[in-house]
């Protein structure tokens, strides 16, 4: 299974250019509301990642996670509260000295500093890999489709899937389609990626091939990042800190190795037993 | 009353001559259904509320009145306004338009089958909305109804003969003109059936393969 060889640092150093901050959160979420209907999932949460820091959300299911990931890719809307991304209001924009809620053109351009690579991959089943990786650049970022090509050549083949320019996603494994999934999202450049259970819906082993690419990435990028997931190895090697959730607030947060082993809250142990279990 | 095999060659270049008009007739009166189609149901999602409204009351009154009144209105109603019409003109543009109510509902269930993920996914990566109707929607969900929009080809061929309402000398027409000329209609209106059946035959079969290319 492991045939893709599996790229070495410094490539993906040059080929994932993340754009140093000058802003001192990468990531700000401000008394942030969210509901559906009567079901209120966040209630005034508050919290920050800071530029190259690397987070982990965990916590049981239902408590928000997905739905906090959801919210700073704008791909669900906040009812209350603010988000920044990089210095910049990602909910609001300034019209005339007045705060009013940001309009599509707004949330365009502070969107561009985040990527996100979904649990259930999402690649477009239309078009071959190399497309997929390319579409976006070419559309969003200006690049002349040689340009673009080159690039995205360049990624997959860091992610291990130079052989695999033209397959349509289709023909792929769930872990090569995760790996495309990645390379598509950082093809962007975005200074924050957001990974929601990147290797659940993945067979058990395929996982391995997906993390080691994470891995790698985490290692020889500032990229920010903001990871759910079940994987506690992975978790302990690549993040700066945890966060623990339950319905929709912070339980606890601290770095993996304290939060792991000696976690101070009795929510926080149910879960982690929980998930031993469960592995 | 017997089959008359030298009458029925001599009518038969006339009628096919009109299967060519009915044929012609069907394929531009699609064009129009497939492209108005998509626009309705690409109005009928939009943004603006009033263009969702409007577009679906129209789209409801289209397909609530008779195919023939909406002839006979473009052909003998629109001249009294300025506007004078060709038969065939009025006819392709009639069958169209009456037609495009029933594929805009077809491109709206393609639209819809395809998944969430798809808008997630294009959303994550900021493709402007345009880009993503062209690139990501559309390539998926039209594939997925090309069965569905080749059986209203076909309801709109079969339907073709309405045309002979406005003059239009399409193959029920010319049969009429022979039967009226010679008092007999056996030779020609059978002929009319079975060269319908010539043409739409081998298409349903198409279709059927289509729909069986697509199933998953
Ligand atoms: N589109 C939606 N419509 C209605 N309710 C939703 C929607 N998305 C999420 N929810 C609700 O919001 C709450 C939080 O969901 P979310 O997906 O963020 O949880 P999660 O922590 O990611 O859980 P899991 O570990 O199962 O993925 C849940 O109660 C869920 O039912
Ligand atoms: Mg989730």
């Amino acid at each position: 299974m492991h045939a893709d060889k599996v790229a070495d640092t410094e490539k993906l150093a040059k080929a994932i250019r993340v754009e140093p901050s000058a802003a001192r959160e990468m990531v700000r979420f401000d008394k942030v509301v969210k509901r559906f209907g009567d079901n209120v999932v966040l209630r005034e949460l508050d919290f920050h990642v800071r530029p190259g820091e690397r987070i982990t959300l965990i916590g049981p299911s239902g408590s928000g996670k997905t739905t906090i990931l959801r919210l700073l890719m704008t791909i669900e809307k906040a009812d209350g509260g603010k988000i920044h991304v990089d210095g910049e209001c990602l909910t609001h924009s300034n019209r005339g000295g007045r705060e009013v809620p940001a309009d599509e053109k707004h949330i365009r351009t502070v969107r561009k500093k985040i990527g996100m690579v979904f649990q259930q991959f999402n690649l477009f089943p239309n078009m071959k890999v190399l497309r997929n990786v390319a579409e976006a650049p070419v559309h969003c970022l200006g690049l002349s489709r040689g340009e673009a090509e080159a690039r995205a050549t360049e990624l997959l083949e860091l992610v291990g899937l130079g052989a695999k320019l033209d397959a349509y996603p289709s023909q792929l494994s769930g872990g090569q389609q995760q790996r495309v999934a990645i390379a598509r999202a950082l093809a962007m450049q975005p200074k924050v990626l957001c990974l929601d259970e990147v290797t659940s819906a993945l067979d058990p082993e395929l996982v391995a091939e997906v993390l080691d690419v994470l891995r790698n990435i985490a290692a020889s990028t500032d990229i920010t990042m903001l990871c759910v997931t079940h994987e506690m190895k992975f978790a302990r090697d690549v993040s700066d800190r945890v966060l623990m959730f339950d319905q929709g607030q912070i339980v606890e947060e601290a770095a993996p190795d304290k939060l792991f082993t000696q976690p101070e809250h009795q929510r926080t142990r149910t879960f982690l037993r929980a998930l031993l279990e469960e592995h | 009353m017997i089959w008359d095999w030298d009458y029925t060659w001599d009518i038969l270049p006339d009628l096919l001559r009109g299967l060519v008009v009915t044929v012609q007739a069907t394929l531009v009166g699609s064009v129009v259904a497939m492209v108005l189609g998509l626009v309705f149901a690409l109005l009928r999602r939009s943004r603006a509320t009033p263009v969702r409204v409007v577009t679906g009351a129209v789209v409801e009154f289209i397909r609530s009145t008779p195919l023939l009144v909406q002839l006979y209105f473009l052909f003998f109603v629109l001249p009294s306004l300025g506007i004078t019409l060709s038969g065939f003109l009025a006819g392709v543009i009639g069958l169209g338009v009456h037609y495009a109510t029933y594929t805009s509902e077809v491109y709206r269930a393609g639209i819809e089958g395809v998944p969430r993920g798809q808008w997630e996914a294009a959303t994550a990566l900021n493709l402007p909305t345009s880009r993503v109707w062209r690139s990501v929607i559309l390539p998926q969900a039209i594939p997925r109804v090309l069965p569905a929009l080749g059986n209203y080809v076909i309801a709109m061929f079969k339907e073709t003969p309405l045309l002979s309402a406005i003059t239009v000398l399409e193959m029920l027409a010319v049969a009429k003109g022979l039967g009226s000329q010679t008092f007999r209609y056996l030779e020609p209106l059978t002929l009319v059936g079975l060269l319908f059946l010539l043409v739409s035959l081998p298409a349903s079969l198409t279709v059927r393969r289509l729909e069986r290319r697509y199933a998953r």
